[in-house]
């Protein structure tokens, strides 16, 4: 059985987001949990310093960075829904020693898309920072090697912005079509 | 033509049917595989269909030894300069089989990265439908390409989406089946 949040707290034992939350309670937006599927939007300006807690502390030990990806929030729920930042990136970061998960995002502007590279405490991050800017144009400060890493250099715009044409084509060779 | 009909021991022929029929049982073919149609086109060269029986078990890895490109699985756009190197390298005269759905028209991909139809790049003599076809569809389209060998018969459009229509495909440099032919017939 997954422990429910408010009895573990009174156990005195915090989950990886109530720690986090603790830590950096000036830095967290919002937060979300649901049967131990934690999350926490955070500030983009805090990242560096919240995944390097997430790495170090003990009680967290987040060894694992196992996915890191981008939404575009462009025209959600049909352009219902108007989010303030137009992307967020989002980061899944697993413990292998505690075997326990934690999910951060992080909200970015359009004008401006960055946010710090993760490259220097999860090297695996290299070729996810790669994709997410391939494919939505978020550039991530620090990379060692920010370049595309599924399309060709020659591809004009990023493939997976909603505002991407979804008709469109760029070939290489053959007729433009 | 036929060995059997021939009561003498000799038989006639034109040089044109006599070199069609030794092309269609002895192709050389190269499997650009690419995706997942690889599996059934596996399948259909493994002992249980065997491809042997039709000439053609004999996969080069090199096109410029073999005269049948098997394109199998979806071709994106990043890959769209190599199969055209790869078409190229091969020697006249040559055909190319569209294996699957998605080399064919691009299947269900309508997407950025994937090439509508290899037949946008280069000419395709044979279409083999199917996501992933079976076995006997591929020995259908096989066999079909048997005849086209046997015919002397080679594609040579392009098809061009903006107008919907074939256009003729530049001939690589080369040396044609029409030209060998020609080449045979005059030669003494």
């Amino acid at each position: 059985m997954t422990p429910n949040l408010t009895t573990s707290k009174e156990q005195g034992i915090l989950t990886p987001l109530q720690r986090v939350q603790e830590q950096f309670s000036q830095e967290v937006v919002e937060t979300h949990a649901f049967r131990g599927d934690e999350t926490l939007v955070i500030r983009p300006g805090a990242l560096l310093a919240v995944a390097k807690f997430l790495k170090t502390a003990p009680e967290l030990d987040f060894n694992f960075l196992m996915d890191l990806t981008a939404v575009d929030y462009l025209f959600f729920a049909g352009g219902r829904v108007q989010k303030e930042f137009r992307f967020e990136v989002v980061y899944h970061f697993y413990s292998l020693k505690h075997n326990h998960r934690l999910r951060i995002k992080v909200p970015v502007d359009e004008k401006d898309p960055e946010v710090d590279t993760l490259t220097g405490l999860w090297p695996s991050a290299d070729w996810y920072e790669r994709e997410a800017w391939d494919m939505f144009g978020i550039q991530f400060k620090g990379h060692p090697n920010l370049k595309r890493i599924l399309m060709y250099e020659e591809f004009q715009g990023h493939a997976l912005r909603k505002d991407y044409p979804f008709n469109k084509r760029q070939p290489l060779i053959g007729p433009q079509n | 033509m036929s060995f059997l009909s021939s009561p003498t021991g000799f038989l006639t022929s034109t040089i044109k049917d006599a070199l069609g029929w030794a092309r269609k049982y002895s192709i050389f073919q190269y499997p650009f595989v690419t995706a997942c149609c690889g599996m059934e086109y596996m399948s259909t060269a493994a002992s249980h269909y065997d491809v042997d029986r039709f000439g053609a078990g004999f996969p080069r890895f090199s096109p410029r030894q073999s005269d049948v490109l098997f394109v199998v699985g979806t071709i994106s756009h990043k890959m769209a300069p190599v199969l055209k190197t790869i078409h190229d390298q091969m020697c006249e005269p040559k055909w190319v089989v569209a294996f699957g759905v998605c080399t064919c028209t691009g299947g269900f991909y309508d997407n950025y990265s994937t090439v509508m139809g290899i037949d946008t790049i280069i000419p395709v003599d044979i279409y083999i439908p199917g996501c992933p076809p079976r076995p006997e569809n591929v020995i259908d389209g096989l066999m079909k390409l048997q005849e086209k060998i046997q015919k002397g018969e080679q594609s040579r459009t392009l098809y061009d989406p903006r107008t919907k229509t074939g256009r003729p495909a530049e001939l690589s440099q080369g040396y044609s089946i029409e030209q060998h032919i020609k080449h045979i017939e005059s030669s003494p």
